[in-house]
C-alpha cells in the first residue's frame, strides 16, 4: 500500500483507538462554510496523484488531496469536463474536497449534481478500514450506493482517498444569452425553457438580468439563439465564473448568506437582501439579515431547504433540522460508519 | 428463521391490516407470485397481500416487524436477478395496486406516481406535453417505477440520459419498523445524507417505496439511427472508443457479435448483414441540426474503424427496423436452445477485445454456446450462454460458466451486474467483488434502516459465513452445504 495512504490509515485508526476527533483537511477552501473544530487535524492535501484515466472510457479516478484545478486541466487538456462544474472558492481546492462538500456549479441543473457523476469511492471509516465502493464504470448496481453517499456527507461518513467520477465532452460552442425581465417572469421563462428541447447548460438571474447559457454543437446553439432572441452577453464566461465561485456581488456583501434549495417553479420568497438565482429557479441565494427561522420557512414552504453559507459559524452550520425519523436514519449510518463519531464532528445536521 | 407466530395467527392479525380480499394465502393464489423475471428460481409465498394504501404497507410493515415476519416487496415482478423471490416464511407485499399517476407539474417537469404505475406509462401520460420520462429498461412495458427506483434501471439510452438515480427527485418509502419517510425533496438536493442515491438500487432490502417523483425531460424533436457491420469484434470496439473520445455522446450506443446478429436476424428479418462478426447502432437524437452533424461525424468515425457495411435510417420506421432485432435479441438467442441463461457484467470498454475473447475460449471449455450483446457506450456487456435444463448437470455448468464470465469482469476492473441487480442471482459473486470489510459496512447499511433484517432476507449482499464457505468451496454456485444458514 503507498506509504501516504498508509500513515493517514495509521492516523484514523489511533484515532478511532483513542476516540480523539479528526478535522478532515483538503485544500481549506470551503471552511468559511464548514470545518469541524475537532482537537487533531487528518491532513489529505499531499495524498495526490490522478490514478486512472482513459479519455475515451469517459472516467477519471484521482485521489483525493488533488487539487481541483490540475484535475480540470488534464481533462479539457482531451477536450473533456467535469459535468458538474465544480465550485473551487480558493485555487487549493481538492477533488476530494468538492466531493465531500457535495457543492455543484451552474451546470447542475441540466447536467447534473456531483452526486450523479460519482462512480466510486475508496474510503476509510471511523476504523480506519480502507474500503472500496463502486467501481470506474458508469453502470454498476452491485451493493449499495455507498458512493454516491460520500457526495455531501461532508467527511462524517469517512474519509474519502480516491474518487472515481464520470467525465464528459467539452460543449463544442456556447453563448450566453440576456434578458431585462422582473423576478417572477424570469422564473416562469427558465422553467419553460427547461420543457423544450433546447440546449440550455446555466441560467441566473441577478439585478433584473435573465442569462441562460446555451452549450452543445454549433449548429443547435445557433438554432437556439434564433429561436431566444435576447442579446448576447459580452464575456460570458467570466459572468459564470464568478457565480460559480461567488465573486459576483451579491456574493460578497457582509450579511448572512444563505443557500435556499427550493423548488425551482417557487415564486418570488419576498425576502429582503440582495439576491441571485440559478439552476433554472432551483438554488436562489440571499444576503439577508432575515432570523434564521424565517429564512428556513421559505424555503421550507417552497418544498425545499435553506442553510447559511458565508458569515456563519463553519463549527457549527446552520441546517434545516431533520424530521426524527429520517433524523434517526442519519444517525444510525453515521453510527454504522463511524462508531465514534471521530470524522468531522459536528458539521453534518449536528451530528 | 422460523416465524415466531403460526401462520393461522399471521393471517388474523395481517386481516386487521388490509381487507381480507387483500390477503391471499391459498397456494393456488399464490402460484402467480413464485418468480420474477428470474424464472429458474421459485418458491411459493408464505402469504401474499396486496395492500393499496400507504397506511395500510405502514400497518403490515410495522406488524411484520413486531412479530419477527420477512417481507420481500414486489412491483411487477420482471426483475432478472431474482430480487422479488418470494421468502418460504415471509409476507411476499405486491404494490400492484398502486397504480395512481397523482401529479403532472408541467413547468416543473415533474409527476409523483404511485410505485406500481409502468414505466413506459409516464412516457405515455406526459406526451401531450412533449415531455417524456428517460429512462427506458427493455421492459418498460410491464416495469414498475418502484421496482426501477429499487433496481436503479438503466436502459439503452442511459450513456446520455442517465440511470433512474439521476432522473429522479424524492421517494416516499415506509421502513421495515413502519415509519413514513420522505427521501430526496422538491428540490435538488436536501438535509442530511443523500438517501434518496441510497435507497436507489437497494434492491428492496432498505424500505418499501410507496411513491416517487420523477422527472421529466423535453422528447428529443429528432432520432436517427446508423447500422455499422464490422468483420472483427474488436475494430467495432475500437470504433465505440473513438466516438466517445471525440467527444459524442450517442443517445444509444449498442454492440451485438455475430452470433448474437445471426440470431437476431433469423428471428425478426431486420435485414441486418450477415457476415458481421461485430454489428453497431449509433443513435443520435435531439434538435434536426444537431442529428445531422452528429451523424455525419459518427460516420467518418465509423469508416476510418474499418466497418465493411453502413447503413442509416431514413426514416422512423426504419430506425425502428434497426432497432428491432437488438430489442429482439434475448428471445431470439432464446430460439437457438431450450433456455438461455444472461449475464449483466460491466466492464471498462478497452477490455471487450480481451473479455470477449476469453468468453468464446470459455465456451469451448464448458461445451456451452454463448451469444453476446453489449450496451457498447456505457461497459455493459450481456453475454447469454444456451443451455438445456433439462439435460442433468448442464444449469450447475452454466451457472460455473456465468459466474467465471463476472469473475473476470470484476478482474479487468468491472463488476457483476450492470444493471439487473444481484438478488439471489449474484449474491455468491459479492464476495469476489466486494471486501469481508466492505460487505461489512453493506450489513451496517442495511441495520441502519432494517435492524432485525427483515426486509428481503437473503437478497443483495451475501452473509460473511457465505463469503468464507464460497471461498473453501471455490465458488460453486446454489449448492451450499447449509443452505439454512442466516444470511440476507
Amino acid at each position: 500500500m503507498n506509504i501516504l495512504l498508509q500513515s493517514l490509515m495509521d492516523q484514523v485508526r489511533s484515532a478511532h483507538d483513542a476516540a480523539i476527533p479528526l478535522t478532515i483537511q483538503g485544500g481549506g477552501s470551503k471552511g468559511f462554510w464548514v470545518k469541524a473544530e475537532a482537537p487533531q487535524t487528518l491532513n489529505i492535501k499531499p495524498y495526490t496523484g490522478v490514478v486512472d484515466y482513459e479519455p475515451s472510457e469517459l472516467v477519471i479516478t484521482v485521489r483525493a488531496g488533488t487539487p481541483l484545478s490540475e484535475v480540470e486541466n488534464l481533462l479539457a487538456a482531451n477536450n473533456q469536463m467535469l459535468g458538474f462544474e465544480p465550485p473551487h472558492y480558493a485555487p487549493t481546492a481538492t477533488l476530494g474536497g468538492a466531493v465531500a462538500s457535495g457543492l455543484s456549479g451552474p451546470r447542475r441543473a441540466n447536467a447534473g449534481s456531483v452526486r450523479d457523476f460519482v462512480l466510486g469511492a475508496r474510503i476509510m471509516d471511523g476504523q480506519g478500514r480502507d474500503l472500496s465502493f463502486g467501481g470506474r464504470v458508469i453502470k454498476n448496481v452491485a451493493g449499495f450506493d455507498v458512493s454516491r453517499l460520500m457526495a455531501g456527507a461532508l467527511g462524517t461518513l469517512g474519509v474519502l482517498t480516491e474518487v472515481s467520477l464520470k467525465v464528459i465532452p467539452r460543449p463544442q460552442f456556447e453563448t450566453t444569452l440576456e434578458w431585462a425581465l422582473p423576478e417572477a417572469a424570469a422564473i416562469i421563462r427558465m422553467n419553460e425553457w427547461g420543457g423544450q428541447p433546447l440546449p440550455v447548460s446555466a441560467t441566473s438571474f441577478y439585478n433584473g438580468q435573465l442569462r441562460v447559457r446555451l452549450s452543445g454543437a454549433e449548429v443547435s446553439v445557433r438554432s437556439a439563439m434564433r429561436q431566444l432572441g435576447g442579446e448576447v452577453v459580452n464575456e460570458a464566461d467570466a459572468w459564470w465564473l464568478s457565480v460559480r465561485e461567488q465573486s459576483a456581488p451579491c456574493f460578497t456583501s457582509a450579511r448572512p448568506l444563505w443557500r435556499l434549495s427550493v423548488r425551482s417553479t417557487a415564486t418570488p420568497l419576498g425576502l429582503s437582501g440582495a439576491s441571485l438565482i440559478e439552476w433554472g429557479g432551483a438554488l436562489r441565494w440571499i444576503a439577508s439579515d432575515h432570523a434564521p427561522a424565517q429564512i428556513q420557512k421559505a424555503a421550507q414552504d417552497m418544498g425545499g431547504h435553506a442553510l447559511q453559507f458565508r458569515n456563519g459559524h463553519p463549527a457549527r452550520p446552520h441546517f434545516a433540522p431533520l424530521n426524527p425519523v429520517l433524523a434517526q436514519l442519519n444517525q444510525r449510518l453515521k453510527q454504522s460508519f463511524d462508531p465514534k463519531g471521530i470524522l468531522n464532528p459536528g458539521l453534518m445536521a449536528g451530528f | 428463521m422460523n416465524a415466531p407466530i403460526t401462520r393461522a395467527e399471521l393471517l388474523t392479525q395481517l386481516a386487521r391490516c388490509v381487507p381480507v380480499e387483500a390477503i391471499l394465502s391459498e397456494t393456488e393464489d399464490m402460484r402467480p407470485f413464485e418468480t420474477d423475471g428470474l424464472t429458474a428460481y421459485r418458491q411459493t409465498p408464505y402469504v401474499v397481500v396486496l395492500p393499496s394504501t400507504e397506511a395500510q404497507v405502514q400497518a403490515i410493515l410495522a406488524l411484520c416487524n413486531s412479530v419477527g415476519v420477512p417481507v420481500v416487496a414486489r412491483g411487477s415482478g420482471t426483475g432478472l436477478s431474482g430480487g422479488a423471490l418470494p421468502h418460504a416464511e415471509g409476507v411476499l407485499l405486491s404494490l400492484s395496486k398502486f397504480m395512481r399517476i397523482l401529479d403532472i407539474d408541467p413547468l416543473a417537469r415533474t409527476a409523483r406516481v404511485q410505485p406500481g404505475v409502468r414505466n413506459l406509462a409516464i412516457s405515455e401520460a406526459v406526451a401531450p406535453l412533449g415531455l417524456y420520462y428517460a429512462p427506458d429498461p427493455s421492459s418498460q412495458i410491464a416495469c414498475s417505477i418502484g421496482g426501477n427506483v429499487a433496481e436503479n434501471s438503466g436502459g439503452v439510452h442511459c450513456l446520455k440520459y442517465g440511470l433512474t438515480v439521476h432522473n429522479i427527485l424524492k421517494v416516499r418509502a415506509v421502513t421495515m419498523a413502519g415509519e413514513l419517510v420522505e427521501l430526496g425533496s422538491d428540490a435538488l438536493d436536501s438535509v442530511g445524507y443523500d438517501l434518496m442515491a441510497l435507497i436507489t438500487g437497494s434492491e428492496g432490502l432498505l424500505a418499501v417505496i410507496t411513491e416517487v417523483t420523477v422527472k421529466l425531460l423535453p422528447k428529443p424533436q429528432k432520432a436517427q439511427a446508423i447500422l455499422a457491420a464490422f468483420d472483427d469484434v474488436e475494430k467495432a470496439g475500437d470504433a465505440v472508443a473513438r466516438i466517445i473520445a471525440a467527444g459524442i455522446i450517442p443517445a444509444g450506443l449498442e454492440m451485438m457479435d455475430g452470433p448474437a446478429t445471426r440470431a437476431a436476424e433469423a428471428f425478426v428479418h431486420a435485414d441486418y448483414p450477415l457476415d458481421a462478426e461485430a454489428l453497431l447502432i449509433c443513435e443520435s437524437d435531439g434538435t434536426p441540426e444537431e442529428v445531422t452533424d452528429e451523424i455525419a461525424r459518427m460516420k467518418t468515425i465509423l469508416e476510418d474503424s474499418g466497418a465493411i457495411e453502413i447503413r442509416y435510417s431514413y426514416d422512423e420506421a426504419q430506425r425502428l427496423k434497426f432497432w428491432a432485432g437488438r430489442k429482439a435479441a434475448f428471445p431470439a438467442v432464446g430460439r437457438l436452445a431450450p433456455d438461455y441463461y444472461c449475464i449483466d457484467g460491466t466492464i471498462p470498454r478497452r477490455s471487450l477485445g480481451m473479455v470477449l475473447k476469453r468468453i468464446y475460449e470459455m465456451s469451448h471449455e464448458f461445451g456451452l454456446e454463448v451469444c453476446n450483446v453489449f450496451h457498447a457506450g456505457d461497459g455493459n456487456l450481456h453475454p447469454l450462454i444456451l443451455f438445456d435444463a433439462s439435460k442433468p448437470g448442464e444449469f450447475e455448468r452454466t451457472e460455473e460458466y456465468a459466474g467465471k464470465i463476472l469473475e473476470l469482469c470484476v478482474e479487468v476492473g468491472g463488476t457483476i451486474t450492470g444493471e439487473h441487480g444481484v438478488g439471489v442471482e449474484k449474491i455468491n459473486q459479492m464476495c469476489v467483488q466486494f471486501s469481508v470489510e466492505a460487505l461489512q459496512m453493506f450489513h451496517g447499511v442495511k441495520a441502519a434502516f432494517d435492524p432485525l433484517g427483515l426486509l428481503n432476507p437473503g437478497k443483495g449482499v451475501p452473509s460473511l459465513h457465505r463469503c468464507a464457505e464460497l471461498g473453501r468451496m471455490h465458488v460453486h454456485h446454489n449448492q451450499l452445504p447449509h443452505p439454512d444458514l442466516p444470511r440476507f
